[in-house]
């Protein structure tokens, strides 16, 4: 019955065509009666890097409880790369990555075992590596430039490192829909520009990442898609469409620390337009008239 | 008549005896899945719910002897009506888990002694408390051979989906694991288990077999799987150990293998070799000398 892991491996998923996330007119209410999202309905493609931005409550984490199955909507449907639910996650379709802060890091598991994690859905009801599945944890591990600690304690690592792990088990995985909770928590500038780099990769070769965020000074950075949640969908679609000063306002209220510097206050020339400094986080967001102002892009020198 | 045996004749004299066999490999059975057992219960912070478990199901256990069902039935029973209990009051109430947990199984455990006391039986409180493996009857055996051996056979087919489950439930679940039905499965296993140590060490002592020898693999290991074979060999060894030692002391067995316990997680938080208490010093003297 069961096809060889590495048979698996190198079928390009035929039923399965390309990543995509499909979420229409979604209402999720809780068994204590909360509705915590209501007719929230967007649309990703395949290659594509997406922040899911909002305050906390906005229902981001049941966004991706809904996309993960965790959830069952009490109206609308989620589908992945055109399947239900259930379906795309026997296939091994969607990753998870966790939030630096539920993971326990003082479990007693090797950087290795835990990259092999991500295989356990490819393998029998014993879960016992193949070759083939050694195989593409070396390759995960190669892939983030953890190699070198995989005989390590988790809980031994860097918070950068610890993420990169985490991003390889969703590698070995090879899950074409990649959700990140939080990903650049408590991880320095250096390291968030390797993981974006990593992400770019992804895209590159057809994934579909989906990220949830506070850090709104880098997501004009990465994100090609943004989606904005307050308990519905306020907006979604390309960053530059959405990722408005306008929007932001709508959907944070006045939980953002908003700075407006007016053009002339700044420099005494013709130049008429104002830098808004919008933050919740450690990184700002800065919108310099009306375009946002960008990093050297890593892959730009 | 003794002296003439010799050391070695006296050391031996426990396998001659039938009963002491018995409760050696009975106990070393029940202290090896307890062992098991203990690898993931201390990682969760649920170490006390064996404890509760155990005294929860006291008065199961001197009801089934009351009317002489079968000592597990009783405790099956008394452990749902425990966990009944809990859920129910902490939903009607504001109180705090630990709370409730505390309330439900004193109150349990105070409903068995008053039964015990009341209707005696063949089994005494003390037996139930503290456990009597040197008695155990021919049909107790049989069942904790049961217990034991099926919860051994389960877990060593689950025991990769149980660590990813509770290392990363999400991940677990995003793979198609089937979370919920595997905790509901641990903590059936536990209360089984239970069961079975009661005859061993009794009521009081069950959650020393499912959470010492955990305790001391966790100091001596990184690797998940590594850890579950040392917390079953200290389990297996102390276990059959302890027993045979009880022979000499006369009784006691609970106290012997929980002692034996003790002494090696003891041996283990101060000489491990990575996260023993002198090797944090020896690390910590280094990094000294280093800085100066």
């Amino acid at each position: 019955m069961t096809a060889h892991p590495a048979a698996i491996a190198a079928a390009p998923l035929p039923s399965a065509p390309g990543a995509s996330i499909s979420v229409r007119d979604v209402t999720v209410t809780y068994a204590n009666g909360f509705t915590a999202v209501s007719n929230a309905s967007f649309e990703l493609d395949p290659g594509s890097i997406c922040a899911l931005v909002g305050v906390n409550g906005s229902g981001k984490s049941t966004i991706f409880k809904a996309i993960m199955g965790f959830v069952k909507p009490v109206a609308g449907e989620v589908r992945l790369c055109g399947l239900p639910v259930e379906a795309a996650i026997r296939k091994n379709l969607v990753a998870y990555v966790p939030q630096s802060e539920d993971v326990d890091w003082n479990f007693p598991v090797l950087v290795e075992t835990v990259v092999m994690m991500g295989r356990y859905g490819h393998m029998n009801f014993l879960r016992m590596p193949s070759r083939a599945d050694r195989y593409k944890v070396d390759e995960a591990l190669e892939r983030v430039g953890m190699s070198a600690y995989r005989s390590r304690q988790i809980g031994e690592l860097s918070g950068g490192q610890k993420k990169r792990v985490f991003l390889a088990r969703a590698l070995a995985q090879e899950g074409r829909i990649i959700l990140l909770d939080e990903p650049f928590t408590g991880v320095d500038v250096k390291t968030e520009a390797a993981i974006v780099g990593l992400l770019r990769e992804l895209r590159a070769s057809g994934h579909l990442m989906l990220v949830s965020t506070h850090n709104l000074g880098s997501v004009p950075d990465f994100c090609d898609h943004v989606v904005l949640l307050n308990r519905t969908v306020l907006a979604a679609g390309p960053t530059a469409e959405v990722f408005t000063h306008k929007n932001l306002e709508r959907a944070f209220g006045g939980v953002l620390r908003n700075f407006q510097l007016g053009g002339a206050a700044l420099h005494d020339d013709d130049d008429a337009r104002s830098v808004t400094v919008l933050t919740d986080d450690e990184r700002p967001l800065v919108i310099y008239g009306d375009k946002h102002s960008r990093r050297q892009e890593p892959d730009g020198h | 008549m003794d002296t003439e045996i010799g050391l070695l004749g006296q050391l031996l004299v426990p396998f001659g005896y039938s009963y002491m066999l018995k409760a050696m490999w009975v106990s070393a059975l029940v202290g090896g899945v307890c062992a098991f057992l203990s690898a993931y219960l201390m990682l969760k912070g649920w170490s006390l719910m064996g404890d509760a478990l155990a005294h929860s199901i006291v008065p199961g256990v001197a009801a089934a002897y009351i009317i002489g069902a079968p000592f597990a039935a009783g405790a099956f029973f008394a452990g749902i009506i425990a966990s009944i209990a809990m859920s129910f009051v902490k939903q009607k109430s504001r109180l705090r888990e630990d709370a409730v947990i505390g309330l439900v199984f004193t109150a349990l455990f105070a409903l068995g002694l008053l039964m015990a006391s009341i209707w005696p039986t063949s089994v005494s409180i003390q037996t139930i408390v503290l456990g009597n493996i040197l008695a155990i009857a021919d049909e107790d055996v049989v069942q904790v051979a049961i217990i034991a051996g099926v919860s051994l056979g389960v877990l060593l087919l689950v025991w990769k989906d149980l660590m990813v489950t509770f290392f990363d439930e999400n991940h677990a679940r995003s793979i198609g694991i089937r979370t919920t039905f595997l905790k509901g499965l641990f903590f059936t296993l536990l209360s089984a288990c239970t069961v079975a140590a009661l005859q061993t060490v009794g009521a009081c002592l069950v959650i020393a077999m499912v959470v010492t020898p955990g305790a001391t693999a966790y100091l001596l290991t990184d690797r998940f799987g590594r850890l579950i074979v040392i917390s079953v060999a200290l389990g297996v060894t102390t276990s059959f150990v302890g027993a045979y030692i009880s022979y000499f002391l006369d009784g006691a067995t609970g106290g012997v293998i929980v002692c034996l316990q003790t002494l090696l997680f003891l041996l283990a938080f101060f000489f491990a070799p990575k996260h023993g208490v002198l090797a944090s010093r020896r690390r910590q003297r280094v990094a000294v000398e280093a800085a100066a």
